[in-house]
This record gives structure tokens, C-alpha cells and sequence, in this order.
């Protein structure tokens, strides 16, 4: 490969990064300092953004209630897109094909279509402001994905693994989970990082759906443009914090990025 | 694979279609209801029939929101899917720079979506942010806020930015997957890089580029978050997409048969377009 091309990827990765940087800058300075001048880097360093954040639970609770509601939609998705999976990807019945694409039709709607129905279905069954709400409205994204990425997956495993197991005396139950199960786990992965994924930066239906219980830490962050003007040192550290967990995650999942964002199956 | 027809298969999707249909077909009835409906605001509702949908696809209102939404969506995948592509072939295949490229790219994926308004806000504000600051320097009278050229700039610069990555990485993992046989056959056989790329890395990456175009394609026709908060839809209405038409009218005016009724042509529009998609990507796949 030739050297103009390797700058290729570099150009591209510093053009991300510049208003990450810009985003990073900010959250060390005071709104004051933001406002009066013009610096690439910080002229007074300060951590009086992260330490107001961390010490008021109106703040952190934000990164609670994200975080717990988020944890609850990946299990629940991927539980209920599991068998699922498994079933579109080995048995053909009435009316699979379009099942399938109704599912999918579910990963087209526009949240803003959804977000005054939602309002009102949660209500009426009392589960308005609660983690559960949230977690269960996100799975109308979440579960057709996972069910699309799990059965690519599920379709790269020869059927004569099945085939076998039941040969060996295997009950269906011992060997979902004791033989195929470990065979997809890379599957498994990477659809719980797609649901981490869209279910953290989902913000218009965790807004709409919660009030102050189980209010996410993005939609407390717009609170820093009506009470005291524009916070905007404390905005970029709230905002900065947010990347922070789906760093960790994009961490632990790297080698299996590639390969599954191809869905399984290339 | 060849499948065995077993019902059964209605017992192992019965969980995701019970959770999945109380969370679409309810609110959809209420969409439905809405729709057909007219209120006065005391809780009352009256019949009026398609007339709100007539309304609708009358306004030109929202053909200016379509029309706005259509550039969106075709300037972005118009952007998104060849860079995409051109970045993921000038990756590196080995070592360790893999998993640093791989992390720090995936990173704008993972930033909730008011966070990356937010950002690209500060990024871009003319007296402060750097973008905005830079572009002033070099000569370019750059405000987003008030010029809607620089708005649409600024969006599409956004949208780049946030989802690109997308592609590259979908790109390279169809990538990845071809055998060093290939290439090495084609070192032999004397293919240049052009023949190359035509005809054994671009038909492994077809499956996995659909799937990046109806990725794209949903998800950019659904935006709202990122440019509610980047412009608000302004100046004026110059970058008021089509959800956010729609939540000022559901939310603002509150004027739900109309909202109803655009939700409504707004799904069977982006639905459409989905099925070509899938139905070509589908025929594809049985070849």
C-alpha cells in the first residue's frame, strides 16, 4: 500500500476527533473563561465542571437512570431475540418472510411518530417515569435488530451442529444453551453492543417516557439552557461523560467489531 | 440452508412479537385513531374521515419538509457511502493499529445523539467554536445560525462525521473476509488496483454495503435529535426536517389529526422505500 493512502485513515480520525477535542477543552474551563476568550487549550485548568457533576445527585442520578434502563433493554432484547433468532434461521412456517420484514418495518419508525402514543400507552398502564418504560420502549428498535444480527449469526452455523447434538442424546434446552449458545457467543456480543448502542443515545422517547425518577442523564443535561443561561462548562463535562461509558464498551468489543457489524454472514 | 417447515417456529417468536407488537400496533391504532379524527380540545372526538390526510398531502408545508428531507437523505448517502468505502480499503488489514483505527471510529456511534447536537453546536459557533473560528479566519463569512447555507453545511458536516463510520466499518468487515488467495491470483492474472476492486472486493462488500445503505437510509429520514439541537430547524425553517415539522405540530401547536395523519404518509413513505430496499437486497441474496 502506497503513503498517500495510510493518511487516509489519519485525516479521517483527526476530523472526528476535533470536536471531541473541542468538547474535552471546554469541560476544563469555566463558562466564564468559554465566553470571554479564544484558546486551544485551557488558560485557568479547572475541575470545578466534574466535581459539581459528581457531587449533585440531580447530576449523577442522570448517569444511574441511563445506565439502569439501558442494562434492562440489552437483556431483555437479546433474551426474547434469541429464540427468535433461532427459529427464522432453522424452520420455515406460516408466514415467516413476512414476519421478518414486519419486525424490521418496527427499526424504520420514526421515534418522533411513536413519542406521544408511547406517552400515553405508559401512562395508562402505570409505568410512566419508571426504568421499565424506558427499557421497553427501546425494545421496538432494539429487539428487530438484534433478531436481524443473531440470525446472521445463527445462518453461519451448520445445521449438521444440531443434527449431532440431538444424536448425542441432547435435549433442545441443553443444547441451546450448552452447545450452540458458546458457538454464537461472538453473535451474542455484538448484538448486546447494538442494543448498548442505540438504547444510550436514544434521547426523544426516554425523554418523553420519564419525568424526574428515571430521567436520563441527556435530557438532564438540556436543563443547563433554561436555568442560568447557557452552563456551557458544565454541558461539555456532562457531554464528555457520556462518551465515556460507550468508550469502555467499544473497548472490550473491538476485535469483534469488524466482524459484526457485517452482521454475521459476508 | 435448507430450512424444515415446524410450526413450532411460532412458539420460539412469540415473545419478541407479543413485546414488539404492544409497543407498535398499540401506539399505531392511537396514530390511526388520531388521524381520522377532529377535537376540539375538551377530550371529544369527531369523525372527519381522510380529510386531514388530504390536508396534508395538499400542504405545501410539508412538501417543503419532504423536499428538504429527500436532499438530506440523498446528499449524505451520496457523501457517507463512497467515503466510507475509501477509507475502509486505505485501513490497515494487521496489527495494532487495527483495533486503535477500529475504537477511535466507532467512538462519534456511541455518543448520545443530543451530545453530539450539542457538540457540533459549540463546535461550529462562530465566536467560540473552533470550526466556526477557523473557517471566519480563512476568510469565509461562516454563521450557521443565520445564514442557511452555512446551516446545511454545518448539518451535513454532522451527519458525516457522526455516521460515516458506519460504513467504513461494515466496508471492512465485508473487506476482511476475502482469502489472500484472491489477491494473490489477481497479482498473478496482472489485475490492476482499478480490476481489483471491481471485481473481487467491491461484490464482497454488496451485502454488507446494502445493509449500510438501508441503515443510513432509515436512520437519516428518522433525524431529529441531532439537528433539533445543532439549528432548531432554522434560520427560519431552512433545515426543519421532516420529524421536526412533525413535533411542531404534534407537540407545539398541538394539533394531533394533522400530526396523526403526517405521521402516518411519513411511515408509509420511509416503509416504501425500505421495501424496494429489502426486496432487492433479498433477491440478491438468493442468487
Amino acid at each position: 500500500m502506497n503513503r498517500s493512502s495510510r493518511l487516509i485513515p489519519l485525516i479521517y480520525i483527526i476530523f472526528l476527533m476535533a470536536p471531541i477535542y473541542w468538547l474535552l477543552n471546554m469541560s476544563f474551563k469555566t463558562t466564564n473563561e468559554i465566553l470571554g476568550s479564544f484558546s486551544l487549550w485551557p488558560q485557568n485548568f479547572t475541575l470545578e465542571n466534574y466535581e459539581k457533576i459528581f457531587t449533585d445527585p440531580t447530576w449523577y442520578m442522570g448517569y444511574v437512570n441511563s445506565l439502569a434502563y439501558v442494562s434492562i433493554n440489552t437483556v431483555l432484547s437479546v433474551a426474547v431475540a434469541l429464540p427468535a433468532a433461532y427459529a427464522f434461521s432453522r424452520y420455515r412456517f406460516v408466514g415467516d418472510k413476512h414476519l421478518f420484514f414486519w419486525l424490521l418495518t418496527n427499526r424504520m419508525a420514526p421515534a418522533a411518530v411513536f413519542a406521544l402514543p408511547f406517552f400515553q400507552l405508559y401512562s395508562a398502564v402505570g409505568l410512566f417515569d419508571t426504568y421499565l418504560a424506558v427499557a421497553l420502549a427501546h425494545t421496538l428498535f432494539n429487539i428487530p435488530l438484534a433478531v436481524w444480527i443473531l440470525e446472521g449469526f445463527m445462518s453461519g452455523v451448520p445445521k449438521e451442529l444440531d443434527e449431532t447434538a440431538y444424536i448425542d442424546g441432547h435435549s433442545f434446552p441443553s443444547f441451546f444453551f450448552k452447545i450452540f449458545l458458546p458457538t454464537i457467543a461472538a453473535g451474542v456480543g455484538v448484538a448486546m453492543f447494538f442494543c448498548f448502542m442505540f438504547s444510550w443515545v436514544e434521547l426523544l422517547l426516554a425523554k418523553t417516557l420519564t419525568a424526574v425518577e428515571a430521567k436520563p442523564i441527556a435530557a438532564t443535561m438540556t436543563r443547563t439552557a433554561s436555568t442560568a443561561g447557557y452552563e456551557l462548562g458544565l454541558l461539555a463535562a456532562a457531554g464528555t461523560l457520556t462518551i465515556v461509558p460507550g468508550a469502555f464498551v467499544i473497548y472490550f468489543v473491538r476485535n469483534y467489531i469488524a466482524k459484526g457489524f457485517a452482521l454475521g454472514r459476508v | 440452508m435448507n430450512k424444515t417447515i415446524n410450526q413450532k417456529g411460532w412458539l420460539f417468536v412469540l415473545p419478541v412479537v407479543v413485546l414488539v407488537a404492544f409497543n407498535a400496533i398499540i401506539p399505531l391504532m392511537t396514530v390511526v385513531n388520531y388521524s381520522v379524527q377532529e377535537t376540539f380540545g375538551d377530550n371529544t372526538f369527531f369523525w372527519s374521515g381522510v380529510g386531514w390526510f388530504e390536508q396534508v398531502l395538499h400542504s405545501p408545508r410539508f412538501h417543503a419538509a419532504l423536499g428538504r428531507q429527500l436532499m438530506f437523505t440523498g446528499i449524505i448517502l451520496a457523501i457517507e457511502i463512497p467515503l466510507g468505502v475509501i477509507i475502509a480499503l486505505a485501513m490497515p488489514r494487521k496489527g495494532i493499529w487495527v483495533s486503535v483505527c477500529l475504537v477511535l471510529m466507532a467512538l462519534p456511534l456511541l455518543i448520545p445523539w443530543n451530545v453530539v447536537g450539542a457538540m457540533w453546536n459549540i463546535f461550529a459557533l462562530p465566536d467560540i467554536g473552533l470550526l466556526g473560528r477557523s473557517l471566519n479566519a480563512i476568510g469565509w463569512d461562516y454563521n450557521f445560525t443565520r445564514h442557511p447555507s452555512d446551516a446545511w453545511f454545518t448539518l451535513i458536516a454532522m451527519d458525516v462525521w457522526h455516521w460515516t463510520s458506519l460504513v467504513v466499518l461494515l466496508a471492512y468487515a465485508g473487506l476482511v473476509s476475502i482469502p489472500d488467495a484472491y489477491y494473490q491470483a489477481a497479482k498473478i492474472d496482472g489485475a490492476s488496483p482499478w480490476a481489483i476492486f471491481r471485481y473481487i472486493q467491491l461484490p464482497k462488500m454488496k451485502r454488507v454495503l446494502t445493509i449500510a445503505v438501508l441503515l443510513r437510509f432509515m436512520d437519516s429520514f428518522n433525524i431529529y435529535t441531532e439537528p433539533f439541537v445543532l439549528t432548531g430547524g432554522g434560520p427560519g425553517n431552512s433545515t426543519t426536517l421532516l420529524s421536526i415539522d412533525l413535533v411542531k405540530v404534534a407537540l407545539g401547536q398541538f394539533d394531533l389529526g394533522p400530526a396523526a395523519a403526517m405521521s402516518l404518509i411519513y411511515f408509509l413513505i420511509i416503509l416504501l422505500l425500505s421495501w424496494i430496499f429489502y426486496t432487492l437486497m433479498m433477491r440478491n441474496e438468493e442468487q
